[in-house]
């Protein structure tokens, strides 16, 4: 039998592109029904104007954890109060390609959407890494040069390192225990005098998706209130 | 002009607007834009100055005086027009809309107006006329805005760049670029500043300004801003972070002093989204928490004065009782960028 549970926990390994937060503690589920082996979810975002192209990828890959769900054959994602939902829906019914669903859209065409996405997995990237080197740093008394130094294996184990690999592991860099641990999004090794600018610049990427994040949270509860939406659970990752 | 423990502040709101989204001027997208808005509104503004959504569509003049210059402290209030003509039949606030109060209270607000460059040729010549009627010093661009089959534009298209060329003849020196609430931006990303620095460095004597200093992507504005003298951060959206979210506050206002410098940021409330007044009190009151002062240093009396009125002051031309205090400027600018390419 599927569980609400085994659904939630597919779900929480779906991630707002844009946020790098797992949409199931963003509150973007608002409702989820399991009958038989057919699964009903509804995502709804902080206002109408969402970008739909992060619209698009979130349900997309909601529908595709979903699936991947053993036992769950048939399962269908809805976007609601969106002013593309319309689209977005038809699209998601008939398993059209982003392509397809925007169709008749003047601006689609021309840059893929997986280009998209890899620009927002290189900021996550750097911003896991940030937060991981700010742990490091204020923990464990390192030096920005010694953690130029450092190889994958020599960091601690942590939340904040395991999510810094899945980011890594992602952009198909690298991850194993002899890599360089501090390289930017093209995999290449910081050198130790450039490592304090690059950190410095890594910080206010970090900070740009935390905000927003918060700000996306607020504009949401704001927008939703009184309804608080399936309850959140923590990221596998 | 606003006074604190013996400190004087000249205040310009260097964002606001007088907009009509009722009910009779709006269609299915002017509702969800102004519903939009009211989000913004209501999830960071205190309790005490929440509005309902009524009134947040339509407020009268009487309001928007009281609020501004009655109770919150700005002395002079710059109107940025935002047109929307596809969402809201008769435009959600015009330059001829905001000129009516801009002419009855010549004393309080500067003008500033707008440009189409998807209007070509026949465009260029109305904007000239429009400039010769109102004399503006500033445009406020809204490249996401939506034209005919067109749903957006860049800084460095080739028409938009002839209105450029325009602006520099005009003496139109102050260029403030919106970017977002995407409106359906679908695989390219209408938040992306990086047609800014394009302009920024073939228009070396126009200032551009960048509405919510680029937010979301504050990582891309910085990026920008530390290469181009000529690039400045508006606070509007960025500002009411410091009632409901103080710590990203203070980090936001650090990197901007990091990676710009007091002299290019500019105080903004993006009335009626928020209000001034609590704004303006709670910036002064308001200091990088102590934890954060080792990354961030302090705000001084004098940085904040720059912030909230002297910076803007400089790029209209605005003069400033002598009563407050006017420190030089630093300006920096002009430095490369790390990493070599955004990401």
């Amino acid at each position: 039998m599927i569980t609400e549970a085994s659904v939630l926990d597919a779900l929480s390994g779906v991630r707002d592109p844009e946020l790098d937060e797992p949409i199931t503690e963003m509150k973007f589920i608002s409702s989820l029904q399991v009958s038989g082996d057919a699964v009903d979810v509804t995502l709804r975002l902080p206002t109408p104007f969402c970008a739909p192209n992060f619209a698009y990828l979130m349900a997309h890959d909601a529908r595709a954890a979903l699936l991947s769900v053993p036992g769950i054959r048939e399962a269908r994602v809805t976007l609601e109060d969106h002013h593309t939902a319309e689209e977005i829906n038809a699209g998601m019914a008939s398993g059209f390609g982003f392509e397809n669903t925007f169709s008749s859209f003047e601006e689609s065409g021309g840059d893929s959407l997986e280009e998209l996405r890899t620009i927002f997995r290189r900021k996550a990237f750097v911003s896991r890494q940030e937060k991981l080197c700010r742990m490091l740093l204020a923990d464990d008394c390192h030096s920005p040069e010694e953690l130029a130094g450092m190889r994958l294996g020599e960091v601690p184990r942590s939340e904040a390192k395991e999510k810094y690999l899945s980011r890594r592991g992602e952009l198909g860099l690298d991850v194993s225990e002899e890599a360089p641990f501090v390289v930017d999004p093209d995999g290449r090794q910081v050198p130790e005098e450039a490592v304090v600018k690059h950190l410095r610049f890594a910080r206010v990427t970090r900070l740009s998706i935390e905000a927003n994040a918060g700000f996306c949270r607020g504009v949401l509860a704001a927008r939703y209130e009184g309804s608080p939406g399936i309850i959140e659970k923590e990221a596998t990752l | 002009m606003y006074e604190k423990d013996g400190e004087k502040y000249f205040v310009v709101d260097g964002h606001v607007h007088y907009w009509n989204a009722g009910p009779d001027n709006r269609n299915k997208y002017g509702k969800m834009f102004i519903d939009c808005f009211y989000g913004y509104h209501s999830s960071l503004s205190p309790e005490e100055y929440l509005w309902d959504e009524e009134k947040f569509a339509e407020y009268s003049e009487e309001t928007m005086m009281h609020d501004l210059f009655e109770i919150g402290y700005v002395d002079k209030a710059i109107f940025q027009p935002t047109y929307l003509l596809d969402f809201f039949p008769d435009g959600f606030n015009t330059t001829a809309q905001d000129a009516v109060l801009a002419e009855k209270y010549p004393d309080r607000f500067i003008l500033n107006s707008s440009f189409e460059p998807r209007l070509g040729e026949q465009g260029l010549a109305a904007f000239e006329e429009k400039h010769k009627r109102y004399g503006f010093k500033g445009v406020k661009l809204y490249t996401a805005e939506w034209h005919e089959d067109s749903k957006g534009w860049k800084l460095h298209d080739y028409w938009s760049r002839r209105y450029l060329e325009k602006c520099q003849e005009l003496g139109v020196t102050n260029i403030h670029v919106h970017k977002g609430p995407t409106i359906r931006p679908l695989n390219r990303d209408a938040f992306d500043v990086a047609d800014v620095d394009h302009v920024a460095s073939e228009f070396t004597d126009l200032n551009f300004i960048v509405e919510h200093v680029g937010l979301p992507r504050l990582e891309d504005f910085c990026w920008i801003a530390v290469q181009e003298p000529n690039v400045y951060g508006g606070l509007a959206v960025a500002m009411p972070f410091i009632y409901s979210r103080p710590r990203y506050f203070a980090q936001i206002i650090g990197e901007l002093l990091y990676w710009l410098d007091e002299d290019r940021i500019l105080f903004a409330s993006d009335y009626a989204i928020w209000q001034p007044k609590w704004l303006v009190e709670m910036f002064v009151d308001f200091q990088i928490p102590d934890d954060m002062q080792g990354e961030y240093g302090t705000l001084t009396s004098d940085i904040k004065r720059k912030i909230l009125g002297l910076n803007a002051a400089r790029l209209y031309d605005i003069e400033v009782p002598s009563e407050v205090p006017q420190e030089e400027p630093v300006m920096s600018g002009g430095e490369s960028g790390y990493p070599e390419n955004p990401l």
